[in-house]
């Protein structure tokens, strides 16, 4: 296993999967922004917690990708379709359970059972993150079905 | 068949119900508000679905709410005794739930002998899915009465023994004797196994909780005048018509109940009109509860990101887009008002007002102390460029009138109002960047077309339009906006022409001239709006306390409004219960303390 290799390719491949997401959200396809929702764990501060979440995200996508990649290891295979099938179970992981259980340890994130307490938190995402808008699992699909291939593609090559 | 004002209303910041005179529980959406119904006799006395609990006999009937709560209680006095009905959804805070498994929704329905023996009937009978789903109903014995719908899982628990009917309904009839006390527990479950919920003590612990919470909750409210019970109900209602999960609130707990009876009038009024949220939130603001207006910005701000810069008119609780209405043949109607509707189509329609009102609300937050980040005002320089460059067309207009558009002076005023208040929040550095002198040439240009061009000088009054020749009482708002004193020569002379033709009793207005026509009531926020006017320096303050006592008249036993009066015979109509006219009775209070703590005579 080339560990330097996984080092840039996971830095690179999360770097394009927060540019889908971040421009998802500029185009209007979803409200949902995975960097403010992770540092909203943190600070409260909205400009600050987004600076707060890309660190935190790009640490997590390193930590998937090793995955990928471990997986491309076992199977001592390498390919943009593997990356692209390894993406889609990811983001059906990640919108399925991962997101719709983010109520429940994120500190600063309502749920679907709060009330009648009111306090200025961030909505509760539903199930396949639906809540951010009915085009959100498109997205994140999308963007990690990307971030596979980048990972099985360029890991070929090397 | 139950009048409008006749029903009352319990939730928990997250659902509600309507609950008659009668003790029909007659009107219920589970999840949500906007979910469809399980109950909605109100739309249908035939096959609409009810839960009713009285006594066999004839009652005399006196209701309450538990003071400073959303706990019902109906007493119901017969030849032989006395019960009392407790209705309440239970409302604990984060830290009780943390304790123990709670159902996702719950009504729990409380039956106490307080005086001899009355014989009493449960009449369960759910429909759901808005009559349209088959109903069948399975007794699992200690697990309950239980009805599978849609994934859904309906579960009703009872002390008394319910028998299953072949109508998919479910009926008990037993007595009680003094100091015997039954409960019912309805609950809802949607994901994972249901919780049942235990019966006996721990039922006596819910309420408890229940009528802590809501006690705590209106102790914050910092208002301490004259009409204190008044406003704190209507601040109960608003709460009740607000999604704690979202911080939103939706305009109205119902769908369908017409503006005008037998008539076509009918809407879904179950989501959040911005208009209505930002009018409640500053309602808020004026009692002192900071949280709900906060959460609501939050909302606002997270919602309102599809669409930027425009604004929809109305989303759903989580910033969603709303169907177009859809009528539902299956059912009457409320008194032959037909058709029931779901849905709402005015989601597209083009409204200029509101972005004066949400930025008005934003506005609020600020002037309390509140912070403003680059997310939120690069969101208000877009809608205030917004503002700048569509002033100028035509549009619905508060009403929603789609055909023709035409250049209502509400929405010119709130256009004037987003500009005003983006400098004014500027001017207190919460704001930066904005093209000021853009915003500063078309305020002043606004200004100059209402008053030039809104102004009759024919009929000495403000008009609906532009260059228009009839009257909406709405033109009224404009000292409450600070866009002229209630005093001044104009607005004495529009407050004249409104109450000589859009007043058909005292105290009561329509909201324009073609109401009478059209055959609705009396608009009680208008006539909200008419009584704070007075108190604003509009009248003296005796006329203005006057005003506001001949509204305060038409409220329901409990101080419920609706969206309109009917001025012949008092009767509630429209959606039940309405945000928009709690909030107008509110914010007339404030202002009239206002008045009176200036010694203002």
């Amino acid at each position: 296993m080339n560990w330097s290799v996984w080092l840039i390719l996971g830095f690179l491949s999360t770097l394009v999967l927060t540019s889908i997401l971040s421009g998802s959200q500029g185009l209007g396809i979803t409200r949902m922004n995975i960097p403010y929702m992770l540092g909203t764990m943190f600070t409260p501060n909205r400009d600050r917690a987004k600076i707060i979440g890309i660190f935190f995200h790009i640490i997590n996508g390193w930590i998937f990708s090793l995955i990928y990649i471990v997986t491309f290891e076992i199977f001592d295979i390498a390919t943009w379709w593997l990356g692209g099938v390894l993406g889609f179970i990811h983001a059906m992981f990640v919108l399925t359970v991962g997101i719709p259980v983010l109520p429940s340890v994120h500190p600063r994130m309502s749920n679907e059972q709060q009330g009648p307490t009111v306090v200025r938190q961030l909505e509760p995402p539903g199930f396949m993150a639906l809540h951010y808008g009915i085009r959100t699992p498109i997205s994140v699909i999308i963007a990690h079905i990307v971030f596979g291939c980048i990972l099985g593609g360029f890991y070929f090559f090397t | 068949m139950q009048k409008i004002q006749d029903y009352a209303i319990i939730g928990n910041g997250r659902s509600a119900a309507l609950i008659s005179r009668a003790g029909s529980l007659d009107w219920l959406c589970w999840p949500r508000f906007d979910s469809p119904s399980l109950f909605a006799k109100i739309l249908d006395q035939e096959i609409g679905g009810h839960w009713k609990i009285s006594p066999t006999s004839s009652s005399t009937i006196e209701r309450k709410y538990i003071e400073g709560t959303n706990v019902l209680q109906t007493h119901f006095k017969t030849d032989s005794g006395k019960i009392i009905v407790t209705d309440f959804m239970p409302a604990f805070g984060e830290e009780e739930k943390k304790h123990s498994l709670q159902p996702e929704h719950e009504i729990i329905r409380r039956i106490e002998c307080v005086e001899g023996e009355v014989e009493i009937q449960i009449d369960f009978n759910p429909r759901p899915n808005y009559a349209r789903d088959s109903v069948v109903l399975h007794d699992a014995g200690k697990l309950g009465i239980r009805l599978e719908s849609d994934g859904q899982l309906i579960t009703l628990h009872s002390d008394i023994k319910l028998t299953l009917q072949k109508n998919g309904s479910a009926h008990a009839k037993t007595k009680i004797k003094t100091g015997q006390k039954c409960d019912c527990s309805l609950t809802f479950t949607s994901e994972g196994p249901a919780v049942v919920p235990p019966q006996g003590e721990l039922v006596s612990q819910k309420l408890s909780l229940t009528i802590d919470w809501w006690k705590k909750w209106s102790n914050r409210m910092t208002y301490k005048g004259p009409y204190k019970d008044h406003v704190l109900r209507s601040a109960l209602v608003l709460k009740l018509l607000g999604y704690a999960p979202s911080g939103t609130f939706a305009a109205a707990l119902t769908t369908s109940l017409p503006q005008r009876i037998g008539g076509d009038l009918n809407w879904d009024y179950r989501f959040c009109w911005l208009r209505d949220a930002a009018f409640t939130v500053r309602a808020l603001f004026g009692l002192g509860f900071k949280e709900e207006a906060e959460a609501f910005v939050s909302w606002l701000l997270h919602s309102t990101r599809l669409t930027f810069p425009a604004l929809r008119v109305l989303y759903d609780v989580y910033g969603e887009d709303i169907d177009n209405d859809v009528e539902l043949p299956h059912l009457k109607g409320y008194d032959g008002s037909y058709p029931v509707r779901i849905g709402n189509g005015v989601r597209s329609f083009f409204e200029l007002d509101i972005y004066g009102e949400v930025i008005e609300a934003v506005t609020h937050l600020v002037r309390t102390g509140g912070a403003l980040d680059h997310e939120t005002q690069k969101l208000l320089r877009g809608w205030g460029e917004y503002v700048c460059k569509n002033w100028q067309k035509p549009d619905t207009g508060i009403w929603e009138k789609m055909h023709p558009l035409k250049h209502y002076t509400h929405s010119k005023l709130m256009c004037w109002v987003a500009l005003d208040r983006l400098i004014e929040i500027h001017k207190r550095g919460q704001i930066q960047n904005i093209p000021l002198e853009m915003f500063v040439e078309h305020h002043h240009r606004i200004r100059k077309a209402i008053e030039e061009r809104s102004w009759n000088s024919k009929i000495q009054s403000y008009t609906q339009i532009l260059e228009g020749e009839e009257l909406d009482s709405i033109v009224l708002v404009m000292p409450l906006y600070e866009f002229d004193e209630a005093s001044s020569l104009r607005m004495q002379q529009t407050l004249q022409r409104v109450q000589e033709k859009l007043s058909p009793t005292p105290g009561l207005i329509y909201r324009y001239e073609k109401s009478t026509q059209e055959g609705e009531g009396a608009f009680g926020l208008c006539s909200f709006w008419n009584a704070e006017f007075l108190a604003r320096g509009g009248g003296s303050l005796q006329d203005a306390h006057e005003s506001f006592n001949q509204i305060l008249f038409y409220g329901n036993d409990l101080g419920l409004f609706s969206e309109e009066i009917d001025p012949k015979t008092g009767d509630a109509l429209g959606n039940f219960p309405q945000a928009f006219t709690h909030v107008g009775l509110i914010n007339t209070a404030l202002a009239l303390e206002e008045r009176e703590k200036k010694g203002n005579l």
